[in-house]
């Protein structure tokens, strides 16, 4: 019997830790990423950027630009009018801007030429007249009622200030919740905006052919929704554009909307007839954006005398930047997910996200849910302490329990969270040091959950989130297609794992076609940790699609009952007698000759009673949730502020790992970012301009300053998961930046209430001089 | 028609083997390398000499190619990650990547191959200490390095004991 109970008997990939089948590609640099790709012809585009935060455009000559010999092309916001947006909700960019500009960086034109440095010189000789208008650049400004002077960032908007978006969800009687609590904590924590940074700077390839059909390579995370974003701006039915997906050197969310630089190649190459490059600099990488939010967070949480949660409110507010992006999702998202890793008595959240002149924000691993459950563990260590009681059993003590309900009404199935909290505490004797190391040295710990995708799709519609087709041939090789996108966290071989498994066949026998709109049925995208759980699940069910099949043709040669067949090793043979047998190919082309072209279909649906009936509801469900826990160890110089992190043990229960050595790349990595954001990593600003946009200022962690990362895989059993897999591409990150802000407040015995914890942070904290944020009346907000 | 200077002709040698080429003054070895040769191996993430992604080795030193103009290279030898596998058999530094999965997207990985392999000619027994200091000037954001120096060190016991064996 496999681990999730289906007749599957002995297997021999799932759970292999194999090399992955696109790793030859990746250290022979034989892998085409987007900008790699060159066709005949193809010409060179740039984009021309804003130099204001907010202004009017008042006037764009190029005529003087066009004439340049070797320019091809040029284009404008009124060439392509129409707006998009990732969210039904907010369609609010157009590809160039019009009328008016929205942060540094925006695009404004377009220019294409034979080559890059004349589309470049060719851009300078744009004459574009701006009238500047106020900036908007922090939260408190955004929430300001718009005086006479003002102008708001979207003057259509219905409010009197810049939010772009309220919540507010009460579920349970809080009042009686706070009135049962006998401490009640209330905490104000900040969490400074970061971005993705993948290395690879984003890239798209547009081919026109003769027949108008176009087709666009893109470093993009969503085909399927660039395809849509594509049809719907260029005014051309879907099914004359063509998206592939190349391999994606690094996405972390930075990669899951469509963005102008893709759709203006795509433009191009209409109008040109010639193929049409666009790549980002680095700089305009940081301009693009979409990375995590700046949030301001404000917890209640009223504590019984047994230590349980009687009562949580959690407000924030988040700094949008000047669109909408995903943002009314990072909105719930940042209350949604606190209450699937503890049991609360009542649990209210109300949510604000407002729009300034900077770059856009929207989904970065862990999307929304990493900032409240960085001031939420946080918070949970004070009270932890408050209660004199280790903070890894109080965690255990209030923990969810597998299979329940959340008191949001979420469903929870398998859940390893009180796993990992005993494994990380195990592994660094957390009980023996906590609070007992010497001044300077800190151990710190938290857990957090996360998604195995979007319960929901982005766009209404009752169609699978994931659909695959598996084809065998009659030379026994096995294709999958999936319209899946690699972005290095490894679904082609989590799709080619799920297969062989499935067929019994050697996973160097399963090619991969993946990310193509023509090829492949649509997969969503790989956002919300959602590609294992939902395109492992239909490609496994196109698996035993086949299988089916074939078990009919190979039991009538062996004179068995189909379900008595079993499929290993390349062979199909009786599972009470295994000696009898056929092998895969003559199994496979008997099942041809009987029943035609071998091929089948599977796709996936999350089931439809994931969460509670009310609005707002469709943010946060999940056909399962992962649960992680971290805990970090450091070391505070006093002298200079610096904290240095010794240490990071990361558990993550991914269900059942399908290739444990990928899964603990995952974890590593996400246990490297993480500690990356705790640290310095900041989307910081100087009046209306980006600080730090390259790769030397905006400090991510080199290798000098990352630490032993130890992974410790929990599997659980998750009866619904392909082979009982679950996600561990972004929920691993969330626990390892409250751990280490735990760590550090155990270092110094005094916490600090933002983000990065920076030398400057910890020295003010040492003075005494920052304190607890200023707990302020909520503004622009209802109380519930 | 363009607007740029005219190109100047001359030999590299890259992986061993000459190519005569026209390219601009201007270019870097990075561009000649990707856009004239179509040795794609070599990736950017900055252009800035910040992220170590472009790394090649130019007569036995690793260098920034997008800091180094074609120009300099002439007359010297280039090698890039294409030239690391003989007759299709990976570097021991390959496969111990491939096997322990340090590259995750991939994309930062030629640079960290052509590093390491440089580490390990002067040193097959280096400590996680050396490796990390030689690989100081690489970012990858998709590993937290871990697998990297793992698989270095693989590498490097490999190595040596072919050596000895
Ligand atoms: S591209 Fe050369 S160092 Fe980044
Ligand atoms: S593997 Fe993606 S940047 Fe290193």
């Amino acid at each position: 019997m496999g681990k999730n109970g289906a007749s599957h008997s002995g297997s021999h990939v799932v759970g292999a830790p194999l090399p992955r089948i696109d790793g030859y590609a990746k250290v022979t640099g034989a892998a085409i990423f987007a900008d790699d790709m060159a066709l005949p012809r193809m010409l060179f585009g740039k984009l021309l950027r804003s130099p204001h935060a907010h202004a009017r455009i008042l006037s764009i000559d190029y005529a003087r630009a066009l004439r340049i010999p070797g320019v091809v092309a040029i284009a404008i916001g009124s060439d392509l009018p129409i707006r998009y947006g990732i969210l039904p909700s907010a369609q609010d960019e157009t590809v160039f801007a019009i009328d008016k500009v929205r942060y540094v960086g925006e695009p404004v034109a377009g220019i294409v030429a034979e080559d890059e440095l004349t589309a470049q010189t060719a851009a300078a000789l744009v004459d574009i007249r701006y009238e500047v208008l106020p900036s908007v650049m922090s939260i408190d400004a955004a929430l300001l009622d718009v005086d006479g002077n003002g102008e708001k960032i979207h003057p259509d908007s219905r409010r009197d200030n810049n939010v772009h978006k309220e919540v507010h969800l009460t579920f349970g009687d809080l009042d009686a919740g706070f009135a049962d609590a006998t401490r009640i904590f209330d905490d104000e924590y900040f969490f400074e905006g970061n971005t993705h940074a993948a290395l690879e700077e984003h890239s798209a390839v547009a081919s026109c052919g003769a027949d108008g059909k176009l087709t666009l390579w893109s470093s993009t995370q969503t085909p399927h929704y660039l395809h849509r974003v594509a049809s719907a701006v260029l005014e051309l039915p879907a099914s004359r554009i063509r998206i592939i997906a190349p391999p994606v050197g690094g996405g972390f969310g930075g990669k899951t909307e469509p963005v102008a630089h893709e759709l203006a190649a795509a433009y191009f190459s209409r109008k040109t007839g010639r193929p049409v490059k666009f790549t980002l600099s680095r700089e305009e990488v940081f301009y693009t954006h979409r990375g995590r939010h700046p949030v301001r967070i404000h917890l209640r949480t009223g504590i019984r005398a047994d230590g349980s949660i009687s009562a949580c409110r959690v407000q924030t507010w988040l700094d949008g930047g000047a669109y909408g992006s995903y943002g009314v999702a990072t909105t719930y998202y940042t209350g949604a997910l606190l209450p699937v890793t503890y049991k609360m008595g009542a649990y209210a959240f109300d949510g604000c996200r407002v729009y300034t002149n900077k770059p856009p924000c929207g989904p970065k691993r862990g999307h929304g849910t990493t900032q409240p459950r960085y001031a939420f563990e946080s918070q949970l260590d004070e009270i932890a302490k408050e209660l004199g009681l280790d903070a890894g059993a109080y965690r255990a003590a209030i923990a969810i329990d597998p299979y329940s309900r959340t008191v949001n009404h979420l469903r929870v199935t398998s859940c390893g969270l009180r796993e990992a909290l005993s494994a990380v505490s195990e592994r660094t004797g957390f009980s023996d040091k906590h609070g007992k190391l010497a001044p300077g040295r800190g151990i710190g710990l938290a857990a957090s959950a996360y998604l195995c995708g979007a319960g929901l799709p982005i766009y209404w519609n009752p169609m699978p989130h994931s659909g695959a087709i598996v084809k065998v041939d009659r030379g026994g090789g096995v294709t999958i297609f999936c319209g899946t996108s690699d972005c290095g966290q490894g679904s082609q071989n989590m799709l080619a794992v799920i297969v062989a498994e499935a067929l019994g066949v050697d996973v160097l026998d399963v090619s991969v076609c993946s990310g193509d709109t023509d090829l492949t049925p649509v997969d969503l995208g790989s956002y919300s940790s959602r590609v294992t759980f939902m395109a492992g699940n239909a490609a496994r069910s196109a698996a035993l699609d086949v299988r089916e099949r074939i078990a009919v043709v190979a039991g009538a040669e062996l004179g068995i009952a189909p379900e008595r067949c079993a499929f290993e090793n390349g062979r199909v043979f009786d599972r009470k007698n295994p000696d009898r047998a056929l092998s895969f190919i003559d199994a496979a082309r008997a099942t041809e000759a009987r029943f035609g072209t071998l091929a089948g279909v599977g796709s996936y649906t999350p089931p439809a009673d994931l969460h509670g009936d009310f609005k707002g509801s469709g943010v946060g469900p999940s056909p399962a949730y992962s649960y992680s826990a971290c805990v970090a160890e450091v070391e505070v110089d006093f002298e200079t502020g610096e904290v240095r992190v010794e240490r990071i043990v990361l558990a993550h229960d991914c269900g059942r790992a399908l290739n444990p050595r990928i899964v603990e790349g995952q974890i590593e990595g996400s246990a490297y970012m993480g500690m990356g954001e705790a640290l310095m990593e900041e989307s910081a600003f100087r009046n209306d301009l980006h600080r730090i946009p390259n790769l030397l200022d905006y400090k991510t962690p080199t290798i000098l300053d990352t630490p032993r990362i130890d992974a410790i895989v929990i599997e659980t059993k998750e009866l619904e998961g392909p082979y009982g897999a679950k996600e561990a591409g972004e929920g691993p990150l969330n626990p390892v930046i409250p751990a280490i802000a735990n760590a550090v407040a155990d270092a110094i015995g005094r916490r600090i209430y933002a983000t990065p914890i920076t030398p400057e942070r910890v020295l003010q904290a040492l003075d005494g001089t920052a304190g607890p944020l200023r707990l302020r009346a909520p503004i622009a907000m209802k109380t519930t | 028609m363009s607007i740029a200077p005219s190109k100047i002709l001359a030999t590299l040698r890259v992986n061993g083997r000459d190519a005569t080429l026209a390219f601009h003054p201007h270019a870097t070895l990075l561009e000649v390398l990707r856009e004239e040769l179509r040795l794609t191996g070599t990736k950017h993430g900055c252009e800035l000499g910040q992220c170590g992604a472009c790394t090649v080795i130019v007569d036995g030193t690793p260098v920034l190619s997008c800091l180094t103009l074609a120009a300099e290279a002439i007359g010297r030898s280039v090698e890039t990650v294409e030239g690391l596998a003989v007759d299709g058999t990976l570097h021991p530094v390959q496969r111990a990547f491939l096997e322990l999965g340090a590259a995750q997207c991939g994309y930062c990985t030629p640079g960290f191959l052509n590093a390491a392999v440089h580490l390990l000619e002067k040193n097959l027994e280096p400590s996680e200490a050396e490796i990390r200091d030689a690989l100081a000037g690489h970012l990858c954001r998709c590993t937290g390095y871990t697998k990297i120096v793992e698989a270095v060190a693989l590498a490097g016991r490999r190595m040596r004991a072919s050596i000895d064996g």
